[in-house]
């Protein structure tokens, strides 16, 4: 059968950089760190005491009370860039064929906030066991693309999907692959996760993967710097509609870009540590690259997955120049987890994001806070260090590992008719 | 005699402060008007509760009240009126 071609045609960005996809692009492309001291709680006696925090986001401004209160903060922050991609793609609701619409979405984690809580409520109890009905409901992963099915009616496919950073790169890839198959004519894809919270932060501390750099937060996450000491948790959501091209076209969407292809691989090797040759990091560039009928030469630009921790960021380079070649000194490769912190699932929706604007406005997007050379990253490569670049874009790749050794890569293109 | 008649005042100001606590609880939880809160208004038919809701509204009033309420007995806390009652003749 001949597969459809996928397109982008809406988008919606709720990040520590900006709660919209444009203030999320400005500070892209000016390089602005969204590292702070946490104010969700007081971190005093954390390791680290900071992190990419969404700011000025009140869920009262774009939910009533009542569904507010049901929802974990990554529901909420899921239901406003979500609808912020539905209301950007222009998809008629009132003619669009809702049982061919899906919603695919992404967590790391789930409501980990909402865990803490209604835990932390009974252990301070007397032992009676008094939790409140929308404890698991709340909590659940799968309930963000329930509840964004419900807001809109779309009775497509919908589930998340789970793989921890990779998790909203599966969900964007699903979504691609149903739409190409014929199975929906659009799906909401993305990601969304709030993990900013004393049992996040004090889970990732014990496995030393934050940076500890309390004195300066915003160069904490410096990724491919000689001195990065580990990734910024951040949060947020990211929210795209892939669209059926001959649906977008007769319909006359403004379409983003082009999804070519995407690859996904294991590294079967550790719990967390990545693979120190990056075999499963070649594996998914290999498979995403020959998805997309692409040739190393075809790629401009590469997304990393860059966390700013000194192991991942090394082997994905190696990896990357395995693949590419001669030519990985001729890509632009940019982090911009160096400014949005680590959004755990909802990095993939929210890089994907980055990529695809990168390629509508011919900038790539900066690794923030590089100071020191790192001797085991080729000075040959082009890691668009500190400040944006111009260059035109036709083909991107942006890449997500999560722990477990899932990897994910999508591959974005210009679309060019 | 004197002594030992009830003192309808205090019944009726603790029946009030009940009424009030358990409206302003119902509010919150289920996002409706003051003026919705009538003693008849049903928490499923009238101000949009569905069973989780129900389940928490008992939740609410056990934590404001400070008081069991038996899962046969919430059962037949329905309505806005039949929790002002219950609570009046068990808070202490």
């Amino acid at each position: 059968m001949e597969l459809k071609r996928v397109v982008v045609t809406g988008i919606g960005a709720l990040t520590p950089l900006g709660n919209t996809k444009d203030e999320y692009w400005k500070a892209l492309a000016e390089g602005v760190s969204g590292a702070a001291r946490i104010t969700r709680f007081d971190a005093e006696k954390f390791k680290t005491q900071f992190a990419c925090e969404v700011k000025n986001f009140d869920p009262l401004d774009f939910l009533d009370r009542k569904e507010s209160r049901k929802m974990d903060l990554g529901t909420q922050f899921a239901m406003v860039a979500g609808d912020e991609a539905v209301v950007d793609s222009g998809l008629d609701l009132e003619k669009i064929d809702k049982n061919k619409v899906g919603v695919i979405w992404g967590s790391g984690i789930g409501g980990m906030i909402t865990f803490q809580n209604e835990y932390t409520g009974y252990v301070e109890g007397d032992g009676t066991p008094k939790f409140n009905p929308f404890f698991i409901p709340k909590m659940i992963s799968d309930i963000t693309p329930g509840m964004l099915s419900i807001k809109y009616g779309f009775r497509g496919p919908n589930y998340a999907t789970v793989s921890a950073c990779a998790s909203s790169n599966h969900a964007l890839m699903d979504a691609f692959t149903y739409i190409r198959l014929g199975k929906a004519i659009a799906i909401l894809a993305g990601g969304s996760e709030a993990g900013i919270c004393k049992a996040g932060v004090g889970g990732f501390n014990a496995m030393k993967a934050l940076s500890e750099r309390n004195d300066s937060p915003e160069i904490a996450s410096r990724p491919y710097d000689k001195d990065r000491d580990g990734f910024v948790l951040g949060e947020g959501a990211g929210g795209l509609i892939l669209e059926d091209l001959d649906h977008a076209k007769a319909r006359g969407a403004k379409i983003y870009a082009e999804v070519l292809g995407a690859g996904m691989s294991g590294d079967a090797y550790h719990m967390t540590a990545p693979h120190p040759e990056g075999l499963g990091i070649e594996l998914v560039l290999t498979n995403a690259l020959e998805d997309a009928h692409l040739k190393p030469e075809d790629v401009d630009y590469v997304n990393t997955h860059g966390t700013s921790t000194p192991l991942g960021d090394s082997g994905e380079i190696k990896a990357i120049q395995n693949i590419l070649g001669d030519h990985a000194s001729k890509v632009n490769i940019s982090s911009t987890k160096s400014m949005t912190g680590h959004l755990l699932g909802a990095a993939g929706a929210a890089e994907g994001i980055a990529t695809i604007l990168a390629i509508e406005k011919g900038i790539i997007p900066p690794t923030i806070n590089h100071f020191t050379d790192d001797p085991a990253i080729d000075p040959a490569l082009n890691l668009t260090f500190n400040k944006a670049q111009n260059r035109e874009v036709n083909v991107a790749i942006s890449n997500t590992f999560g722990f477990g050794g899932h990897n994910a890569s999508v591959i974005l293109g210009k679309y060019s008719g | 005699m004197y002594f030992f008649a009830p003192d309808f005042n205090q019944i009726t100001r603790k029946m009030s402060e009940i009424a009030q606590k358990v409206t302003s609880i119902i509010i919150d939880k289920l996002g409706v008007e003051e003026s919705e809160v009538t003693a008849e208004a049903s928490f499923t038919n009238d101000l949009g509760a569905d069973s989780l809701d129900t389940v928490e509204l008992i939740m609410e009033f056990e934590k404001e009240f400070n008081i069991s309420i038996p899962d046969d007995q919430a059962e037949n806390i329905g309505t806005v009126g039949q929790a002002i009652t219950y609570l009046d003749a068990n808070v202490k």
